[in-house]
């Protein structure tokens, strides 16, 4: 299983977190779930972090956004296939905060390490089981 | 009367993979116990075992989040459209 981006939506993604550095970027992955599993990126919406507190070190979704985005996503037929967001100056894997706060399972969470305002890495992590039983696998990351 | 219930990605596998679930009710409240009622295997991921709304559940009546309305006393009509969604956040 992987997720597949577009390398213009990869791209997009990582400048977003050279642009809001030192704090962390955020945003929603849209695009299909395919019957094998894997997922298909066809859009990387830019969200604002609400973690106005410590935007360094944290980052949060709007509700708001998040239902505008899953109804206008299911109205062109696509789905919320994952989220993306940055590590300022912090290696490209989940913390135990993001594991923390993470409820989407079978979703991708796409993570881009911000060195000294340049993106470095991105790797993406797939939320398996429940909430009792939640954690990451690694997820190939496809960009073409 | 139906109001649809707009089911997020992760729950669908425990709402026989439907998106969208019509279910008849006066209140958010009721819609949401109507939903359970219909597709059991929601309940744990929605309420606790007390049978309150999980924290980082969030459910909104079209446009306004219900905490900020009547809660689950929050009338729904028709015409409504109750979105669940699960919460997104982190950090390092």
């Amino acid at each position: 299983m992987a997720l597949r981006i577009p390398k213009a939506l990869l791209e997009q993604l990582r400048a977003h977190g050279e642009q809001t550095y030192p704090h962390e970027c955020c945003g929603v992955l849209v695009g299909q779930f395919d019957e094998a599993g894997g997922k298909t990126v066809e859009q990387a919406i830019a969200c604002g972090n609400t973690r106005t507190d410590s935007p360094a070190n944290r980052y949060h979704i709007s509700p708001a956004e998040l239902i505008r985005i899953q109804r206008e996503s299911a109205l062109a037929g696509r789905d919320i296939v994952g989220f993306y967001h940055s590590h300022p100056d912090w290696p490209a894997k989940w913390s135990t905060t993001d594991l923390d706060e993470a409820h989407w399972t079978g979703c991708s969470y796409v993570i881009t390490s911000v060195e000294k305002g340049k993106a470095v890495l991105t790797n993406s992590f797939l939320l398996v089981g429940d909430e009792q039983s939640k954690h990451f696998e690694d997820e190939d990351l496809e960009a073409k | 009367m139906p109001i649809k219930v707009l089911i997020p990605t992760p729950l669908r596998p425990y709402a026989g993979k439907q998106s969208i679930i019509e279910v008849s009710a006066q209140t958010v409240g009721e819609a949401l116990s109507n939903l359970v009622a219909q597709h059991p295997d929601l309940r744990k991921h929605l309420f606790s075992e007390e049978g309150k709304l999980r924290s980082f559940v969030n459910v909104y009546l079209n446009d306004e989040d219900i905490r900020y309305l009547a809660k689950d006393a929050t009338p729904a009509k028709e015409t409504d459209t109750i979105t669940i969604v699960p919460s997104v956040a982190g950090g390092v």
